[in-house]
């Protein structure tokens, strides 16, 4: 253990200890805008310089270890005035334009500099060239407004493994981006968002489509219909001061009605629809492998998470065989929206526009995939993220904590908790267990409450294996078969999984992947700033909301099993075949070119 | 972008002028990425050699390149907007580097640079039509002492005056490309 001083309170920190972790130890607050949780400092910011007594310099706190003896002060004149400079100078070539910025009050920058009572610049800095690249659906790139601290560059290249982000050039004109100052929709970028998640400044943001909403809302001749997606009920209610974790679902449906939309409904009733196709499907891949002897492929990867496909069509196109033909969640409730729904109220489909709100920007690239169009029209017509949401309530002059819980309407508002934990890491697991093992043995998934705890949490690759007995008959070939499946969270966890299964082999009949850390909960769409604290804490939540309902498996949905009865017939039947099923195709990996 | 072979040197880096094929160039490409991947800070010398080949690091060679090094696009195109020395376009015969390091600069660096561009009526990174010019600027190539510094190709001119850029030049046009004096004036 080393002893140090700072602002002279003494603290015992281990060796390898930061000057910024030790601080935070003793709840001191040391500014930082590059510093990222579990990663290397990069030191690039300079924003959290301190004074160490004896050193000829100012040091980063990030990146410095303490030693033994080390008197540090963390606000002293010297250092408030040179992390000041460093503020001044960013402001300087930033392209604030606060009042319009995406970020408005929620700019880590602009905190910065009113915690520094930084009230005018003294530098009169050339501002950057702006170049705004809205080349993709999913997001915008302002660089005008990136103050370089590289955190995208971090969460693109290591925590997710993409690398579409680097910087180029050097110097005043380099720019954090894709290759060669290109721009998104020109390079392999998945459109997960993380970068968008992670930046300090409004440099990053998702794609707004809040007027596009609006529009359909005030027009008369529409019916407005919108899903949430689970993920949502546990985060939303941190933009209004709730703490992470906390659950809004009721107040939440009480703001979609109040701002307007004609039927309120849930991602979750169609979470439920997916695991019987899921379900069915990877039953039906087993069937084929085990007893007619077919060459089918395994494992059989999930395939609600749109990141994760690009992530696939990029860089794995050998695994798109292996990837479930399931829609997503979001595009399965558009495309039964726009059919059994609209045939129910008699609307035109034209006239139906479907709005999704949804943690995540990868959700407005999937919505305009051409080929996701069942009905002759897309299936979903708008995707807000949660964020999104939140200003459009904000905007409409909701009091959102006084609000009251209401629920969502019939006939695609009921949803099991198996449907709620798809927003956590492992949750489609745990959902696809429950009732694809209750088909197979006609007993409930033998484990304590439901759930599937080696795959839960937040370790970046889970396994877990099951060995099936008592078989009822359609399904006795899977007697003694030890069942076994992973969950990885995170394209770099990903990536890791798949190469390790190009490598060796794969060992598992069912992987479940999350593009983003943590699943949807820590999605590119959800409330700033996300952390491994934030994410347990949305978690717990989710988990909590599948407890409290009286349906915890997908199967148990009475108005799945009326969806069935009335209009899909079976699952992977003829019509789910149409309407809730996909394929993908290989994409190109590297720029081809002029 | 395909690849532009008519820029690259020789088949056998002599002067004999003999243009090698693409395909030819893109495995002598692979030799040096098989030579380079494994080592230690190889990703440098390994774009310099793929530049010396080429002539400049098209597209083609810079995906290649990073797939051989497993390493990202964005990654080798950032260590290539880094350094000055690498270039995206083709380039001309004879490259002209005018030094605007710290020494030159304050003898008249910029002044003998506006000279050139003037006289090859080519910006910064720019080439001639004809291909037979290319203007980059260097930071300090190491001989202070005879500020200002322009090299063409690999020899170094020292003390070089604007007024007598045009001299400078000429002797590359006269001595063996006639023909394109009249499309550079």
């Amino acid at each position: 253990m080393i002893n140090v001083t700072i602002n002279n309170q003494s603290v015992h920190v281990p060796e390898e200890t930061t000057i910024l972790q030790a601080a935070r130890k003793i709840n001191i607050r040391i500014p930082t805008l590059c510093h990222m949780e579990n990663r290397e400092p990069i030191g690039a910011c300079r924003v959290c310089v301190v004074e160490v007594e004896g050193a000829r310099t100012l040091l980063a706190a990030c990146s410095t270890p303490v030693s033994e003896g080390m008197v540090i002060h963390t606000h002293s004149t010297q250092a408030r005035m040179a992390r000041r400079n460093v503020v001044e100078l960013l402001l300087s070539e930033h392209d604030g334009n606060c009042q319009t910025c995406d970020r408005g009050t929620d700019c880590e920058l602009r905190a910065l500099a009113e915690e520094m009572g930084i009230t005018d610049l003294p530098y009169e800095g050339v501002k950057i060239t702006p170049h705004i690249d809205d080349s993709t659906p999913g997001l915008v790139r302002d660089n005008a407004k990136c103050i370089k601290c590289r955190r995208c560059v971090t969460v693109c290249n290591e925590i997710q493994g993409v690398g579409a982000l680097f910087p180029q050039g050097r110097g005043f004109d380099t720019v954090i981006g894709p290759a060669f100052t290109r721009d998104l929709a020109e390079v392999a970028c998945v459109q997960c968002g993380q970068c968008a998640a992670v930046c300090p400044v409004g440099a990053i943001t998702e794609k707004n489509n809040i007027q596009d909403v609006w529009a359909a809302i005030e027009n008369p001749d529409i019916h407005v219909v919108v899903q949430t997606a689970p993920a949502i009920r546990a985060a939303l209610g941190e933009e209004f001061g709730y703490e992470p974790g906390t659950r809004v679902t009721g107040q939440m449906t009480a703001a979609l009605r109040r701002l307007g939309f004609d039927s309120v409904f849930d991602t979750n009733f169609s979470a439920d629809l997916t695991i019987m196709e899921e379900g069915t499907e990877l039953l039906t891949r087993l069937k084929k492998a085990l007893v007619d002897k077919e060459d089918v492929a395994l494992p059989m990867f999930t395939s609600c998470s749109p990141g994760w496909i690009n992530f696939a069509e990029f860089y794995f196109p050998q695994f798109l065989p292996n990837i479930s033909t399931c829609k997503s969640p979001q595009q399965m409730f558009g495309a039964v929206a726009k059919s059994y729904y609209a045939q129910k109220i008699e609307v035109d489909p034209k006239n139906m526009i479907v709005v999704a709100v949804m943690p995540c920007t990868a959700k407005k690239y999937e919505a305009a995939r051409p080929e996701m169009n069942a009905n002759g029209v897309q299936d979903v017509d708008y995707v807000l993220t949660t964020r999104e949401l939140a200003k459009m309530i904000k905007e409409a002059g909701l009091d959102f904590r006084s609000l009251p819980d209401e629920e969502m309407d019939a006939p695609l508002g009921l949803s099991s908790g198996a449907a709620d934990i798809f927003a956590n890491t492992g949750g489609v697991m745990e959902a696809a267990l429950r009732t694809a093992y209750e088909i197979v043995t006609a007993k409930e998934l033998p484990v304590e409450n439901l759930h599937v705890t080696p795959v839960a949490g937040l370790e970046g690759i889970k396994e877990a294996s099951l060995i099936i007995t008592d078989t009822i008959h359609d399904w006795n070939f899977l007697e003694g078969v030890e069942l076994k499946v992973a969950v990885a969270h995170g394209l770099g966890n990903t990536r890791r999984l798949l190469e390790y299964i190009k490598a060796n082999g794969c060992p598992y009949h069912f992987v479940e992947i999350m593009t983003c850390p943590g699943g949807c909960i820590g999605g590119g769409g959800q409330p700033r700033f996300t952390d491994d604290s934030v994410r347990l804490k949305r978690i717990a939540g989710i988990y909590a909301e599948d407890e409290s309902k009286p349906l915890r498996k997908s199967h148990e949905n009475p108005d799945i099993q009326k969806l069935y009865k009335e209009f899909l017939g079976v699952p992977l039947g003829e019509k789910s075949h149409h309407l809730l099923h996909t394929h993908y195709a290989p994409k190109q990996q590297t720029c081809p070119g002029e | 972008m395909s690849i532009d072979a008519t820029v690259a040197p020789c088949k056998c880096d002599c002067a004999c002028g003999e243009q090698a094929t693409e395909a030819e160039l893109m495995v002598r490409l692979e030799e040096v990425i098989e030579e380079y991947r494994e080592k230690e800070g190889g990703l440098i010398p390994a774009l310099q050699i793929a530049q010396t080949i080429f002539g400049y690091l098209p597209d083609p060679v810079v995906n290649r390149i990073a797939a051989g090094f497993n390493k990202t696009v964005s990654e080798v195109a950032g260590v290539i907007s880094f350094y000055s020395f690498f270039t995206r376009n083709p380039r001309g015969k004879y490259l002209v580097r005018v030094c605007l390091g710290t020494a030159c600069y304050v003898r008249g660096g910029k002044e003998v640079l506006e000279a050139i561009k003037k006289r090859l009526e080519i910006d910064v990174g720019e080439t001639t039509e004809d291909r037979q010019f290319s203007l980059e600027v260097g930071r300090c190539f190491g001989a202070c002492g005879m500020a200002p510094v322009v090299m063409v190709n690999d020899d170094t001119y020292q003390r070089v005056k604007p007024a007598r850029i045009n001299e400078l030049i000429a002797q590359f046009i006269t001595e063996e490309e006639p023909a394109a004096e009249g499309e550079n004036k």
